[in-house]
């Protein structure tokens, strides 16, 4: 159903999408900081979520999809279920990874997510690989990787960028621009125009979106996905956002002024705004209440029920490691 | 039997599995002209651009693209030109390839053999002569092995390809044109030590070239009336233990030999084993030799200073046996 131009059920489905993540996120919060359950360190996007329901929005399950530290909300939209997740970051069975990987490296195969990573701008050269594999293989399908802004500092990026381009890989490269990188404003560490203008230089088509704006970033990377399919080059997206929490969910963000979130949260958040959105597409206030309410519930039974279960037995710790010299047979 | 080189019967092990398994591919700089040492030539013209693949001078995206391949479904070959020049990739193998499986809960695999020529080569001095075997053996998840020989180079080959483990593949420079009888049937099993020479009265345990030379010195040892064992580990991990101990109860004098570094080096894991698993049954001290904790230069003499000989072997075996009366 379309309302004044505007696709009604890709409208209600980004939306969703983007409860869903920040639901998880903060019941992902309160289990670290509340409870106590979270066992390491979690990077949250909250106020990013638009660019991880806006991209995912176009891909299929056998599409591939590699991401960062920061990847909870990529993970979810490309259809990990989110009890599996819950349980990976309190580190129980059951969890995406058996419990040992935690939210850093959580990966899904079954639905094209080859993890995300610890290791900042990493995932580039394996993402371009994956596309290069794809492309012997004769499949159809396409990559897309995300990296934050920090990452187009390091050696991967150029690397792995130029490979794509050089081998002509369907594989769209994500900047998922929130501004900060840790504790640095990134501008003040990054020479140059930035993301955009060094993909540009290697001859990738590259464009910037507001990247709290889900419907843009959701019609941008229809368009890219398309052209990617019908065989056309890697594309680059730069899509500028903010990190509204500190680097983790730990950190109070001291080394910013005070109320540069808060702002920023009143200026642009992606939910407040597709709200706005599918109201002036006619969904009623009820309606658009109730994703959030549902949202909230699922994530809600989601902690419930992954602090419930159990951890990993101790015998994983020395399974699938290696096949040949397994330390299941011998560790030393 | 063909006799082949050492670099031929890797040119037939990756020609052999690449007619049998289309997944498996190379990628690398300069492969498409046969490679630095021509361990790649005519493969090009057999398989195509695509499967024998040219790459940047980009190490960590050609390690890191091979993995990310290796991920969904294809069984990469990855060349590194020298492994000095793997260093440029080390995040991809060792925090990426070797960890990827156990950090997701084994949902993927890294089926990729990793070649990098080590070892010393005539006067390339410090940043083309390194060995660095014990730092790989030391990371888990990586399959480690060092063949010597002409047969080994063409098994091995064939079993790294085969194997669903990254396998860090440490050829040595200094041996491409040695050649040998080569038995295309014979199958390489991962882990396994292969006897080079049996012997009663001491045990000298090697890899890589440095094996060869044990060869020799047990050849030299023999004009002397002293009965060595040599034992080439083919592969540091998964190692042979079961044949190392069992050689040194049966002879009670151990010599390990390396090229690379003896401080920190594989010798000492297998020195400390024999201590704690036999070390009772000793019948004289352990002698290992390795390289002094220096660089390797240019001028032939000062590379010499570095080298691990067949001679130092043989003192090596006559004083643990000297010691023991
Ligand atoms: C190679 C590497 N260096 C440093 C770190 C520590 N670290 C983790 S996240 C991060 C900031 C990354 O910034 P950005 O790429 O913009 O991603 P964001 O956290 O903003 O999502 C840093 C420095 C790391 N994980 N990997
Ligand atoms: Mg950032």
């Amino acid at each position: 159903m379309t309302f004044a131009g505007h696709n009604f059920e890709r409208g209600r489905s980004l939306l969703e999408m983007m409860e869903r993540i920040r639901a998880f996120e903060e019941q992902a919060c309160l289990a670290a900081e509340r409870d106590q359950l979270v066992l390491g360190a979690i990077h949250p996007s909250i106020g990013q979520e638009a660019v991880a329901a806006g991209i995912m929005y176009n891909l299929t399950t056998e599409d591939i999809l590699l991401s960062t530290h920061r990847g909870h909300g990529h993970t979810l939209a490309k259809g990990a279920s989110s009890l599996a997740m819950m349980r990976e970051l309190l580190g129980r069975e059951g969890g995406c990874c058996g419990g040992k990987g935690g939210s850093m490296h959580i990966a899904d195969f079954d639905v094209g997510m080859l993890g995300a990573n610890g290791v900042v701008g990493a995932n580039i050269t394996i993402a371009a690989g994956a596309a290069h594999a794809i492309k012997l293989l004769g499949d159809d399908r396409i990559v897309v990787d995300i990296f934050g802004d920090g990452a187009i500092n390091r050696g991967p990026f150029l690397e792995g960028m130029n490979w794509a381009v050089v081998f002509k890989l369907p594989i769209l490269f994500v900047c998922e621009d929130n501004q900060y990188s840790a504790t640095t404003k990134t501008s003040s560490m990054t020479a140059g125009d930035g993301a955009a203008a060094r993909a540009t230089s290697l001859g990738m088509r590259s464009t910037t979106v507001d990247g709290n704006d889900v419907e843009l970033i959701a019609d941008t990377a229809a368009d890219i996905a398309s052209r990617l399919r019908a065989g056309g080059p890697p594309e680059f997206l730069h899509a500028k956002t903010y990190r509204r929490t500190g680097h983790t969910s730990f950190d109070p963000a001291t080394y910013r002024p005070a109320n540069e979130a808060a702002e920023e949260e009143k200026r642009s958040d992606p939910i407040k705004r597709q709200r706005a959105v599918l109201e002036a597409a006619g969904m009623s206030e009820a309606d658009i209440q109730s994703l959030h309410e549902n949202a909230q519930k699922e994530m809600i039974d989601v902690l419930k029920e992954a602090a419930e279960t159990p951890f990993p037995t101790n015998e994983t710790a020395f399974k699938d490691v290696q096949d040949i010299g397994s330390p299941a047979v011998e560790a030393y | 039997m063909p006799k082949l080189t050492y670099r031929d019967a890797s040119l037939a092990a990756i020609q052999h599995s690449m007619r049998d398994d289309s997944t498996v591919w190379c990628v690398g700089e300069d492969l498409g002209r046969g490679g630095v040492f021509g361990q790649y030539k005519g493969l090009r013209e057999e398989f195509g651009d695509a499967r024998i693949s040219d790459a940047p001078i980009s190490e960590a995206a050609i390690m890191g693209a091979a993995f990310g391949a290796a991920m969904i479904g294809t069984r990469p070959i990855v060349e590194m030109r020298f492994s000095d020049f793997a260093l440029c990739a080390t995040d991809e193998l060792v925090n990426q390839i070797a960890k990827a499986r156990f950090m997701f809960g084994g949902q993927s695999r890294a089926p990729m053999v990793i070649r990098k020529p080590m070892g010393l080569w005539r006067s390339s001095a410090a940043q083309h002569s390194q060995s660095l075997e014990s730092w790989y053996a030391h990371i888990p998840g990586l399959v480690v092995v060092c063949p010597g020989t002409p047969q080994d180079n063409y098994s091995m080959l064939m079993a790294a390809i085969a194997c669903d483990d990254p396998v860090v593949y440490l050829e040595h420079k200094g041996i491409w044109d040695i050649e040998g009888e080569v038995d295309f049937s014979k199958k390489y099993e991962f882990g396994k030590a292969e006897i080079r020479r049996e012997g009663t009265d001491v045990t000298i345990v090697s890899w890589s070239n440095t094996a060869n030379l044990a060869v020799e010195a047990a050849n030299a040892l023999s004009g002397q009336g002293v009965s060595a064992e040599v034992i080439d580990l083919r592969s540091l991990w998964p190692w042979d233990k079961e044949a190392v101990l069992k050689s040194v109860a049966k002879t009670g004098h151990l010599v390990v030999a390396h090229e690379s570094v003896a401080v920190g080096g594989f010798g000492a894991e297998i020195v400390a084993t024999v201590a704690e698993k036999a070390g009772h049954t000793l019948k004289g001290p352990v002698r290992r030799l390795g390289a002094p904790r220096s660089l390797v230069s240019y001028a032939p003499n000062l590379e010499d200073m570095l080298r691990v000989t067949s001679e130092m072997m043989v003192t090596a075996a006559q004083e643990t046996l000297k010691k023991a009366s």
